[in-house]
């Protein structure tokens, strides 16, 4: 587990990489991994988060790695990530990239 | 250039069916993810902030259009159709999908390629100067001494698992192309007064948190020493060098915490216990790999080049092409042409599958089939006739790679930074292209003149911020980017390490302090002879302060 999860006193969510593909995915309420972090599990408080780390521990061993709880802010209806790195992980990079690249999304 | 023989092929073919068979394990679970990350390291595979992200060696900087053909077909089947080069003269693919990474090896072998050594602890892919067997102030060519490096050092027993990573880098000119000074081990070939081959060794230099230039241990090693030389000090370094803390792993702070005296003393004690008899570099051996690097068969009936004559005198942009990114070559009639990867706003280093399939095309019909990748992320036609020079350069215009900035300040280094990798405080390409775009005039630049920017998004430096003539390090503060500007620093056969000049500014305030420094540095200069470093070493930090802090004081 890293240590992005820690001294947040924000709601929190489960993030990774997908094993396969290495894309940004996130953990839903139903256990699926997911690219949208607007569907992600939300964690509000110690409990919740210890809970919500040790469902996502169980998946490393063959759908996901480099798992974080990483803090995120609510904004009415809108979820996103408290921080710079993890919006930028969220949304992709911030430069554009080719035009040829969305062909293989 | 050099062409596996069947010891290299079987090595890398059974290194991928090694590979293939421990991913194939991680899928299904056999092994777990801390089993699993130093074994995809050792084959160059890393997972990044959106993706895993496959780092394939470019030995010596070195390509085939075959080979630059088959990089632009892997971006297009298993990437997002581009590649990155970057500061060690490697490509990398930053999309790159675990379950389709062996079959990308597979392709890379097919081309005697691979992606072995270019992470972990162990030597790392062997660095040249870009204009190597081509430039007219070349002494030795050194690539076969890199490839006699790169053979030795693959999969060597004994240095697999160093204390930290270690990287070379060899020239064989007066004029530093590569940056010898700032890497593990730096070789310069040359000759001694007797005519014979040798090398000048330095030992313990590097970037990163603590930036060292290294020191001279030998002013001339003769060549069939090379190789217990070598051995001498990954020796040393492997038994003496810390393991205790990550940041004090590099042999650096080794020499750094032994002294010089010492370390050189160390190096030739071990290097006296050596059975020569083991160890030599036959001259014959050397020989073998000199064939593969012999000379192209050059057009030696040179009578002039009207029409490269022609175009110069009437084609503006391209004789401002020829100005910039042509350079003189050893052969009469020829000229090396610099393939500039930082158009105006763009990221530096990054290229699309159809324009490694140009620059393959080009080289192919008018630079005997090579091409070089430049530590300063820029490619090299090495050896094209001058009479070639404007179907080059219409070539490389339609292909959108004709920038004419060498070394201008718009030829920017910068580390991939925020926007892709795990490691980086800050984004480095948004600042590089704000700089690029706030100094695109072609007159603002030429007026300027020779000016290296070098941007990292953290302390790792892979920017190559220390030697920058400026050098900007993104940092983390409170959650804010922010950006540290140092002063003076240089890469070449006069390196130096830049000066940090006063507190950083914020991704707003940057690109007005660089044009800040830029400023002063035309208000102060004595002449446009007088280049920035020039001038910065000739007037100190203090005028460059004034400019950027007098307000705040």
């Amino acid at each position: 587990m890293s240590a992005k999860s820690q001294n947040s006193d924000l709601p929190l969510v489960a993030t990774a990489n997908d094993l396969r593909t290495g894309a940004v995915v996130y953990r839903s309420p139903g256990g699926a991994w997911q690219r949208d972090i607007a569907h992600a599990e939300i964690a509000e408080g110690k409990d919740a988060a210890a809970d919500l780390q040790q469902r996502a521990e169980a998946d490393l061993a063959v759908r996901v790695a480099d798992l974080a709880l990483i803090p995120i802010i609510r904004d009415g209806a809108f979820v996103r990530p408290a921080a710079l790195r993890e919006i930028i992980r969220a949304t992709g990079p911030t430069i554009e990239l080719p035009p040829s690249s969305q062909l293989r999304l | 250039m050099y062409r596996y023989d069947e010891f290299d092929h079987d090595l890398v073919r059974e290194r991928v069916a090694e590979f293939s068979d421990q991913v194939a394990r991680r899928l299904s679970g056999e092994l777990t993810e801390d089993q699993f990350k130093p074994l995809r390291l050792m084959n160059g595979v890393y997972l990044q902030l959106h993706a895993y992200m496959l780092r394939i060696a470019v030995p010596y900087g070195t390509l085939s259009s075959r080979q630059m053909r088959k990089l632009a077909h892997i971006a297009r089947t298993y990437d997002r159709d581009y590649g990155h080069f970057t500061t060690r003269q490697n490509l990398q693919f930053h999309w790159a999908k675990l379950e389709e990474v062996p079959k990308i090896l597979a392709e890379l072998a097919e081309v005697e390629m691979h992606c072995i050594q270019t992470s972990g602890n162990c030597i790392r892919n062997i660095s040249a100067d870009h204009f190597a067997g081509a430039s007219a102030d070349e002494v030795i060519d050194p690539r076969p001494y890199a490839e006699i490096l790169r053979q030795w050092s693959s999969l060597h027993p004994e240095f697999s698992l160093l204390p930290r990573k270690f990287k070379l880098a060899l020239i064989g000119a007066p004029n530093d192309r590569a940056a010898i000074q700032v890497h593990d081990i730096g070789l310069e070939v040359k000759r001694n007064e007797a005519g014979e081959l040798g090398f000048a060794v330095w030992v313990g230099g590097g970037q990163g948190r603590t930036p060292m230039i290294a020191k001279k241990v030998r002013d001339f090693l003769p060549e069939a020493d090379l190789i217990a030389y070598m051995e001498a000090i990954l020796r040393i370094y492997n038994q003496q060098g810390r393991r205790d803390n990550k940041f004090k792993a590099r042999i650096k702070i080794l020499v750094h915490e032994m002294g010089e005296a010492e370390m050189k003393a160390a190096i030739e004690k071990e290097f006296a216990a050596i059975d020569e008899t083991n160890m030599v570099l036959p001259r014959d051996a050397v020989e073998r790999i000199e064939r593969y690097f012999a000379p192209p068969p050059f057009d030696t009936r040179f009578n002039g080049a009207p029409a490269f004559e022609r175009a110069r005198e009437t084609d503006r942009d391209f004789a401002s092409f020829v100005e910039r990114n042509v350079h003189p070559h050893k052969m009469r009639g020829y000229a090396i042409a610099t393939v500039s990867l930082k158009p105006i706003g763009g990221t530096p280093g990054d290229m699309t599958s159809a324009q490694m399939d140009a620059v393959a095309e080009i080289a192919e019909q008018y630079s005997f089939d090579e091409v070089r990748v430049s530590h300063e992320q820029n490619l090299v036609l090495p050896h094209v006739k001058l009479e070639d020079l404007p179907a080059v350069y219409a070539h490389l215009r339609g292909a959108q790679l004709a920038t004419a900035n060498y070394g201008l300040v718009t030829d920017i280094i910068a580390c991939p930074g925020l926007d892709y990798c795990s490691l980086a405080n800050a984004r480095s390409i948004p600042i590089a292209q704000r700089l690029s775009e706030r100094f695109a005039d072609p007159a603002r630049q030429r007026d300027i003149g020779d000016l290296k920017i070098k941007i990292s998004g953290c302390i790792n430096a892979c920017g190559h911020h220390h030697v920058g003539h400026i050098g900007i390090l993104g940092v983390d503060r409170k959650g804010e980017e922010f950006y540290q500007i140092t002063l003076g620093g240089s890469g070449d056969e006069t390196c130096s390490i830049g000066e940090i000049v006063g507190k950083g500014f914020s991704s707003a305030g940057v690109i007005d302090a660089v044009e800040t420094i830029v400023d002063t540095y035309l208000r102060v200069r004595q002449s446009a002879d007088e280049n920035f470093l020039a001038a910065y070493r000739r007037v100190g930090e203090a005028p460059f302060q004034e400019a950027l802090y007098a307000h705040a004081a």
